[in-house]
């Protein structure tokens, strides 16, 4: 039976090549893909009286509030820009990826009923919540474009430059961010529940310690390395540059966030792959 | 020449028990030092088998232990096996959910498993969607599902509702259309668990035929897992009993399924009845044992349409003429199904000239009891009075059969399976 060693499809086995990432699978089930963003988008605003205008309503509340506790009341400067257009321009990009990352973290944790009854490479419903993540967030850009024209024709104090052709690099940067560390938390609670609690309120205070609500030159010299090697503070510091030009730019901080992000994305499949094959058993 | 399409090489699967959770993190970092050391994981030597019954302090437990089988293109296996056998351990280190602890599995061909009926399905969305869902879920491109869509719709009968979100659907119509979805996965091997047990009698001859098309038209691999006797047995070839981890049976499916019968032996609450004082009478005539046979061999599990005898011994003090020995089968709610009567099936009174112990023997050439649980009254008369009477002397498991012969049961499990025809006069 010599000939049959090669021709066996698939082999199970419990041994686990740690680099087999396996993406064409991924590829092949990219119909699956599309239909868990058609299921999310479809049941969104099922039921709902304002339906998809629910993804306005909280950014415009949000920056409201920001506007008047940090900007009125604390007094935090926002380098001269209009609050409200500051405000929407970190809450925008730190929502797509804050949103990312909480969903992507219980990816094991809600999906196991599916999970435990069919098979199909894991690694397609973190990618579609990514995916289905950016529909909301294409909306919240455009509520921010629209403010951002409005504020540019009215001769407020910005100065939108070519960076702005980053954008879509930016974005993808948010989604492989979230997407990394929500593949290491998500593997990771499956058998340590604590993370969650830990999640929670740590999305929250990263926040606090990203430069969403105030500009990174307001932080002492000191501390801003801390700051900063937060890859969002990147993100979120060039977003502000390009449309408010004001914020932090240099290529080489965006070449160093790229490849952290690179990194812990690496690391998440990596950790997520090892968990997938027998999350059930411990979940 | 039929070719091997799955080769099972000492697969084994290890759970833990109690609570996963506690001191999980200290026996991951044991791991990780007997890993760095070069030694085997102190935690794989626990050795004890899967027996739910017996407590016996160890923290892991093996689901499956060294199953070894092949299966050939084209063949029906069916398993079956008492609950925590390790069946739906086996269905889901088949379909990839979960891995092994040790050994491989070989396969040749798309695997698609039917662990569940309607995978994916969210109710807010529509028939058209969920068949979408559930299609991809398995596996398929939206190209192949679009191709198969009309087929799909009408092996469900829901075309009027293709359009309605699911949540408006009856359940036998969401069981339907997650089946027909499975239907047409068109995969090499098709792994099926318990999903038959949904969805109405003509459904499920729908599904079975289906699956037997798949089979023998097109050659595909089957694999069964199922409590339903009669659907086991006029589809499958091949059965394998599971016991406790191990495959205890593995061969023709009738004698699998005899085999599976009369060796399940938890079913039989108390054997003899000369200890039992909760009966009335006993003093002169006393049932002393009762005992259920299929041919030679004693069973403990009955199927419906089977040939039965029940031998009831009882012993005697002094000559008596016996008017009657009585039989009652009553239902789990303590209605009566059958009676049978010694004084209805021989003429005579009969006469024991003397003390000692007889037997006598019930034959049921076709039981009619459909799948369920029941009990038997004994009792004896002679002719001035009652002798012995004893209530619920044992309790028997019944299992649905192939009692019409061709594999199809009503779905009401009420009264008795009677032999009967039907026709259309016009």
């Amino acid at each position: 039976m010599k000939e049959e060693k090669e021709a066996w499809d698939d082999i199970i086995s419990p041994r686990h090549n740690l680099l087999s990432l396996n993406l064409k699978e991924v590829w092949r089930y990219r119909d699956l893909l599309r239909m868990f963003v058609k299921r999310d988008f479809v049941t969104f605003y099922k039921q709902t009286i304002l339906g998809p205008i629910w993804f306005f309503i909280q950014p415009i509340f949000t920056t409201i509030i920001y506007t008047f506790v940090f900007g009125n009341f604390a007094g935090i400067s926002t380098d001269e820009v209009p609050p409200v257009l500051f405000y929407m321009a970190g809450i925008t990009c730190w929502n797509y990826f804050a949103d990312s990352l909480n969903k992507t973290a219980t990816t094991f944790t809600t999906n196991q009923q599916i999970f435990g009854k069919v098979y199909f490479p894991r690694l397609v419903v973190p990618l579609s919540i990514i995916t289905s993540n950016l529909m909301k967030f294409g909306i919240q850009l455009a509520l921010f474009l629209a403010l951002f024209a409005y504020f540019l024709l009215t001769g407020a104090p910005i100065q939108p430059n070519a960076t702005i052709l980053l954008l879509p690099y930016l974005i993808l940067m948010m989604a492989l961010l979230g997407l990394g560390l929500g593949l290491i938390i998500t593997s990771m609670t499956t058998k340590y529940r604590d993370l969650t609690f830990l999640l929670q309120f740590g999305v929250q205070l990263l926040m606090y310690g990203t430069p969403v609500i105030y500009p990174l030159s307001t932080v002492p010299e000191k501390y801003q390395w801390l700051v900063q090697i937060n890859p969002m503070t990147t993100v979120i510091e060039t977003f502000k540059y390009a449309f408010l030009g004001k914020g932090y730019f240099s290529w080489s901080y965006l070449g160093l966030s790229s490849i952290g992000i690179l990194m812990l994305l690496m690391a998440g499949i990596l950790i997520f792959n090892k968990t997938e094959k027998n999350f059930m058993d411990t979940v | 020449m039929s070719k091997t399409v799955i080769k099972v090489e000492n697969l084994s699967k290890q759970y833990r028990l109690g609570q996963v959770g506690t001191g999980t993190l200290s026996h991951d970092l044991n791991r990780w030092w007997a890993r760095v050391r070069g030694k085997e994981d102190p935690f794989k030597k626990v050795t004890a088998t899967n027996d739910r019954t017996v407590a016996d302090g160890s923290e892991y437990v093996w689901a499956l232990k060294d199953i070894n089988f092949e299966v050939k293109e084209g063949e029906i296996l069916g398993i079956i096996g008492k609950n925590g056998a390790g069946k739906s351990t086996l269905l889901k280190i088949l379909s990839k959910v979960t891995g092994p602890t040790t050994g491989t599995i070989k396969t040749k061909g798309r695997i698609a498993s039917l662990l569940e009926v309607g995978t994916g399905f969210h109710p807010e969305m529509t028939g058209r969607e969920n068949i979408f869902m559930n299609g991809t879920l398995n596996g398929m491109n939206r190209h192949e599902i679009r191709a198969k869509l009309d087929e799909i719709v009408d092996f469900a009968g829901v075309a009027k509702y293709l359009d309605t979100p699911t949540k408006r659907y009856s359940s036998g119509m969401t069981v339907r259309l997650g089946f027909a979805v499975a239907a047409f996965l068109e995969p090499e091997i098709l792994v099926v668990d318990e999903v038959l047990a949904v969805g109405d009698a003509e459904f499920q001859k729908k599904a079975i035929g289906k699956m037997q098309d798949v089979s023998k038209g097109e050659g595909r691999t089957v694999l069964f897992v199922s409590h339903n006797m009669a659907a086991i047995q006029s589809l499958c070839v091949r059965l394998m009993v599971l016991n406790q981890g191990n495959i205890s049976f593995d061969g023709a499916t009738l004698s699998g399924i005899n085999y599976y019968l009369s060796n399940d032996s938890f079913n039989v609450e108390c054997k003899s009845l000369t200890e039992r004082t909760d009966r009335s009478g006993g003093h002169n005539f006393r049932f002393e044992t009762i005992a259920i046979y299929d041919g030679d061999i004693e069973v403990d599990k009955l199927i419906s349409g089977g040939s039965y005898e029940f031998r009831l011994g009882f012993s005697l003090k002094h000559p008596e003429s016996i008017a009657a020995i009585r039989m009652i089968f009553r239902d789990s709610e303590g209605f009566i199904r059958i009676l049978c009567n010694s004084s209805i099936v021989s003429n005579d009174n009969l006469v024991l000239s003397a003390a000692g112990y007889y037997q006598f023997h019930f034959l049921i050439h076709k039981f009619p009891l459909p799948a369920g649980n029941y009990s038997i009254d004994l009792a004896s008369f002679s002719i001035q009075t009652e002798e012995d009477n004893i209530e619920k002397a044992i309790m028997i498991d019944v299992e649905d059969g192939d009692f019409y012969g061709n594999g199809r049961l009503p779905r009401l499990k009420h009264g008795v399976l009677i032999e009967y025809t039907g026709h259309l006069i016009t």
